[in-house]
């Protein structure tokens, strides 16, 4: 009894006596998150602007970054396979909006979410038969050692994509929330009836947000390509965006921001303080009994709307 | 309120008919909306209003007939399309950005004026900027002509429905529209909200020169504000003519007392 008491309660001591690691375990934790925020963003904006529940992506993250590695390997040089990433990201919701949002227009949630499993087998197979599924390195020329600043040991490749991550989740933040576009997507997510009304295309808004989910992907699908190889898992990334999403609410963005940067710090402030008290991998499911917790007291997260579908 | 000369009309339908399954909601309705004038169309429950205006803004096409915006048919086009032609319109039930604040509600109204690249608006800078205030300016003035300064930081589905009525009007007006389209702008007001709904309604038309076509049921209201009146029943045009011409017209009276169907 004592000893769990003691395991509870020393890490509060070693953050005060080690004020240093405890910076560079926040920084991890920060690194990770933003990237949480980055899939969970792509998801928001689809689910404000189109009220669709993207089940695909986690996949549109591992396609882009499939198809960025393929074209590099290919011998096409970085800044080149960048743009036709890009392109295809592009060409990719213009498809989507033709072929799978247009026809099942006003058709209920659960249709469309229906609709976006298939997309996310579809991308998954198509992926794999133009690119092939073995593991691929993805080398974006940074290195993944180590530097120190003021006794804080700081990973180069890490905190390149933090700083990425971070950069994204502000503009795209700044762009919703206080431009022309911003404005119509809110509209859009508000009431699709009215912002016809006012001369708001639907389709260009549908075909703008997916572009940017597939923007999103790409970056997302670099920085973790960068660290653990492309590879099939990269599309399960979307799992954990899911609790971000829960404790920030479905319809926000700054919710999309806080909460990834809670589960990001959280999970490994506790992984690495609490975990031996139980024996590790905290990492794995704290993100998950967070947001039970927030299902349970706070259904429609931090900052979302109160009356929101649960998908 | 004067009615153009020479042209022809600010908007013509053209034997237009619309049908639900085996409901003819509109049967070969024909009618016109002069430049400038305030145009009432009533009817009773049913007879065919809100789908006639839902067919003018582009939400519904007919199966026949034909739309004649300013000279131009646009039958078919789709409503952001007809919006961007100067046609703004209201809903019967508030179709306000419920989550919004006034101000912003009323800036969505200003889309179709607003120019711009993606880039300077992500950064906020520049020409961006500059075109952010003027349209504030243009939209300030329609918070100052239509009173609700005071609401204005309010997220619009807090505001009590007689004024979500008036900001719904205000973001049609923020769009300087040849044609305003009004569903029952005073449904479920109280007189003394009514009788500030008409001066805006009027005002409207007077200064700001703007063409009206309103669906309305206070016969008093329509007697007092409209220059020309429509009069539809299951889905027919029944009467057309001035306010004093059509309150003594027999298949109005028979329609609003039930006695011409048999």
């Amino acid at each position: 009894m004592t000893e769990i008491l003691l395991g509870l309660v020393t890490p509060f001591r070693d953050i005060v006596t080690g004020p240093a690691f405890f910076v560079e375990v926040l920084l991890g934790g920060i690194a990770a998150g933003l990237m949480y925020s980055l899939v969970a963003l792509g998801f928001v904006l689809i689910f404000k602007a189109s009220g669709v529940f993207n089940f695909a992506q986690g996949v549109m993250v591992l396609f882009a970054a499939l198809t960025l590695v393929g074209l590099m390997d290919r011998g096409v040089p970085v800044a080149i396979a960048l743009a036709l990433t890009i392109g295809v990201m592009i060409a990719l919701a213009l498809a989507i909006e033709r072929v799978v949002l247009r026809p099942l227009v006003n058709q209920a949630a659960i249709i469309l979410f229906m609709a976006t499993i298939g997309l996310n087998f579809f991308l998954e197979g198509f992926g794999e038969m133009l690119w092939g599924s073995n593991v691929k390195r993805l080398d974006v020329g940074i290195p993944d050692t180590s530097f120190t600043v003021a006794g804080v040991l700081v990973n180069r490749l890490e905190m390149t994509a933090a700083l990425t991550a971070g950069i994204l989740v502000a503009v795209l933040a700044v762009f919703f929330q206080r431009t022309r576009i911003g404005r119509a997507l809110r509209a859009v997510a508000d009431d699709h009836e009215a912002a016809l009304s006012i001369g708001i295309p639907l389709k260009t808004i549908w075909v703008v947000v997916w572009s940017v989910a597939g923007l999103v992907a790409i970056a997302a699908g670099i920085m973790w390509g960068a660290k653990s190889g492309v590879q099939f898992s990269l599309s399960l990334i979307a799992l954990k965006a899911l609790p971000v999403l829960i404790l920030g609410g479905f319809t926000s963005v700054p919710g999309a921001i806080a909460g990834g940067l809670i589960i990001g710090v959280g999970e490994k402030v506790a992984e690495v303080y609490w975990g031996p008290l139980v024996g590790g991998a905290i990492e794995n499911w704290f993100a998950y009994a967070l947001a039970l917790v927030f299902l349970l007291f706070r259904p429609q997260g931090l900052f979302g709307e109160k009356i929101i579908e649960r998908v | 309120m004067s009615e153009s000369g020479g042209e022809g009309p600010l908007l013509a339908v053209e034997s237009v008919s619309v049908r639900f399954g085996a409901l003819m909601a509109l049967n070969r309705v024909s009618l016109d909306v002069r430049s400038g004038e305030i145009l009432a169309i009533i009817g009773p429950n049913g007879a065919g209003k809100t789908t006639l205006l839902n067919v003018i803004s582009g939400f519904y096409h007919p199966f026949e007939g034909r739309i004649v915006f300013a000279g131009r048919d646009r039958t078919r086009l789709a409503p952001p399309d007809v919006a961007a032609l100067g046609v703004a319109r209201t809903f019967q039930n508030v179709a306000l950005f419920k989550g919004m604040s006034v101000l912003d509600n009323i800036m969505t109204g200003r889309l179709l004026k607003m120019r711009g690249s993606f880039l300077l608006d992500a950064i906020w800078w520049g020409p961006a900027r500059r075109q952010e205030l003027e349209h504030r300016a243009v939209v300030e003035r329609i918070i100052d002509f239509l009173e609700i300064q005071a609401i204005r930081k309010t997220p619009a589905g807090r505001l009590p429905y007689g004024l979500q009525k008036r900001v719904e009007l205000a973001r049609a007006l923020a769009a300087e529209p040849t044609l305003l389209l009004l569903d029952e702008p005073m449904a479920g007001m109280n007189v003394e909200e009514k009788e500030d709904m008409c001066r805006f309604i009027l005002d409207a038309n007077d200064e700001l020169g703007t063409t009206i076509a309103l669906i309305e049921h206070d016969m008093g209201v329509v007697m007092d504000i409209s220059d020309r009146v429509v009069v539809l029943d299951y889905g027919q045009k029944i009467a057309d003519g001035r306010p004093d011409q059509v309150r003594k017209d027999e298949a109005v009276l028979g329609a609003y007392l039930g006695l011409s169907h048999d």
